[in-house]
């Protein structure tokens, strides 16, 4: 297995992993407790259309995700929180923009989009130095955002009205959280595409949460797990040569399955202890 | 005469084009326990939030410690109607009660020792200290209030609202909840809404009715008219059981 580690394709990615763990571990547990799974889902998507845009200017399209992604989470948190439509509605809607938008901006760049392919469904394999480097930023913006208003968000996901008669700058840091998460899916865009990236937001946030009722442990434990899965993901995708992005998802899926069946059975034959305790 | 807490005047608040509240001075003063009650939908949750400023009346003026709400409510400690927070939250009960001292702390800046020995205080008054690393939303509902009491408690309030506080609490633990609001009345003015008669009359100074209008009566004894005027229907239609005779003029 070690003999792999001597091809800098699998050093980048194991690297690339790293980086998409610690981003999906911070943020995913916000998106998971604030239950913003949905808006995130459509922020997810809608950065396709930043893809596009990317194959259309000519730049690297991960650069024109960036902008298009934080742009469109801006867009979804004002609509959502200002415009008279039901949240989900709205989110519905600009989730699909964003998609329409990408495929118009790409039927319209002359020529082929080389590998599309790998935005929409990830590519660990193939991740070129200067994503990485990208990676590393978003990675340490996030790191900073949260280090420095960790309570505001804690109160503005635990109890928003509290929040504002706190005197919490509710609404902005709200469009933070949103910016942030879109700058999570664009780390997370390389590792697993677009299209998987809502699962590694969720899986190992909601893993974390069955071990613990602290949040920072939530987020070191869901860290943890995004790591394992990725490197889990991508060992297994080699040896039985399967696509990467879908492989990590499903190791994340199944081990969640098999947690949440432990917890279930553990928590049965408690009650049924607790039952011939009380009839003894 | 002492600075009133709270003044409303003429307030009016509309819900696209139904009048939700219509026309409401209310004056209340440093230890004022006022009791608002009237029936569900009259508008008492709108009069707590136009107080706190997250309802912008279409017309009048609200003044909190002679401040607008936005600016006076740092004075105010809220306790919301019910529980609405999700109790699988990973959250601790110490880390509830801080959110109360956001604003001494301010953005950015992380809780100072004082706000964690005022916090550990105030959890010890409404006797949750040891409950403090507890997950909150694992507690019995009655723990959980006294928990949100606290949260609202450490900023040392000048006023309080509690909106229906009773609701999520069992018959028995209200006696002890009553007990530690009466304590607190030394301290602080306090405005509870419900739609439970019974359960403001024993405790409160003052008790007004709410139905869009507001029919303040400024002492405890309020008439079987007004509550008619009020609840817009025979009085023992909503007033069934043991309740009325504290609130009918007996003595």
């Amino acid at each position: 297995m070690l003999e792999v580690l001597q091809y800098e394709f699998m050093r980048n990615a194991l690297i690339a992993g790293l980086l998409a763990a610690i981003a999906c571990g911070i943020v995913g547990v916000y998106v998971v407790v604030k239950r913003v799974v949905f808006i995130s889902g459509g922020i997810a998507h809608a950065s396709f259309g930043g893809i596009g845009l990317g194959y259309f200017l000519g730049i690297n399209p991960i650069l024109g995700a960036m902008f298009f992604t934080i742009a469109s989470a801006l867009g979804m948190g004002l609509v959502t929180k200002r415009m008279r439509l039901p949240e989900d509605t709205a989110i519905g809607i600009l989730w699909a923009m964003g998609m329409a938008l990408g495929i118009i901006f790409i039927s319209l760049t002359p020529g082929y989009a080389p590998d599309l392919f790998s935005y929409l469904f990830g590519n660990i394999l193939t991740v070129p130095a200067f994503d990485l480097m990208l990676m590393l930023i978003l990675d340490v913006i996030i790191i900073t955002l949260v280090l420095l208003f960790y309570k505001e968000f804690l109160l503005l996901s635990f109890d928003e009205e509290f929040s504002t008669i706190a005197g919490v700058p509710t609404e902005r840091l709200y469009l933070l959280l949103l910016c942030m998460i879109a700058l999570t899916v664009v780390v997370l865009i390389r590792v697993v595409g677009i299209i998987l990236v809502i699962a590694l937001l969720t899986i190992p946030a909601a893993l974390a949460r069955q071990f613990t009722h602290s949040l920072k442990k939530m987020m070191l434990l869901s860290i943890l797990a995004g790591a394992v899965f990725t490197f889990s993901g991508l060992w297994l995708s080699y040896l039985l040569d399967l696509a990467s992005g879908a492989t990590i998802i499903l190791v994340g899926g199944i081990v969640l399955s098999i947690s949440f069946g432990v917890s279930k059975l553990r928590h049965k034959s408690k009650g049924y202890n607790h039952q011939s305790h009380n009839t003894a | 005469m002492a600075k009133e807490v709270v003044r409303l005047d003429d307030i009016w608040v509309h819900y696209d084009s139904i009048p939700v509240l219509e026309g409401i001075n209310l004056s209340v003063e440093p230890n004022n326990f006022l009791g608002i009650i009237g029936p569900n939908g009259g508008g008492k949750t709108t009069l707590l939030k136009v107080i706190l400023g997250l309802i912008k009346p279409a017309r009048g003026k609200v003044s909190v410690m002679g401040q607008s709400p936005e600016r006076g409510r740092k004075f105010i400690g809220y306790i919301s109607q019910y529980n609405l927070f999700d109790h699988d939250f990973p959250i601790s009960v110490l880390d509830v009660v801080l959110m109360g001292r956001y604003s001494k702390a301010g953005l950015g800046r992380r809780y100072s020792e004082e706000d964690k020995r005022i916090a550990n205080e105030v959890l010890k008054t409404v006797g949750m200290l040891d409950y403090k690393d507890r997950q909150v939303g694992k507690l019995s509902g009655g723990e959980q209030q006294r928990v949100f009491i606290a949260r609202a408690l450490v900023t040392d309030p000048k006023l309080l609202l509690l909106d229906e506080p009773t609701a999520s609490i069992d018959p028995n633990m209200q006696a002890e909840f009553y007990e530690l609001i009466d304590n607190l009345k030394q301290r602080m003015a306090i405005i509870m809404v419900s739609h439970d008669i019974s359960a403001v009359s024993i405790y409160v100074d003052q008790i007004a009715c709410l139905n869009r209008q507001l029919f303040y009566h400024g002492s405890k004894e309020v008439s079987a008219e007004a509550l008619e005027k009020t609840y817009r229907c025979p009085i023992q239609l909503i007033a069934h059981g043991v309740v009325p005779h504290r609130v009918l003029r007996e003595h």
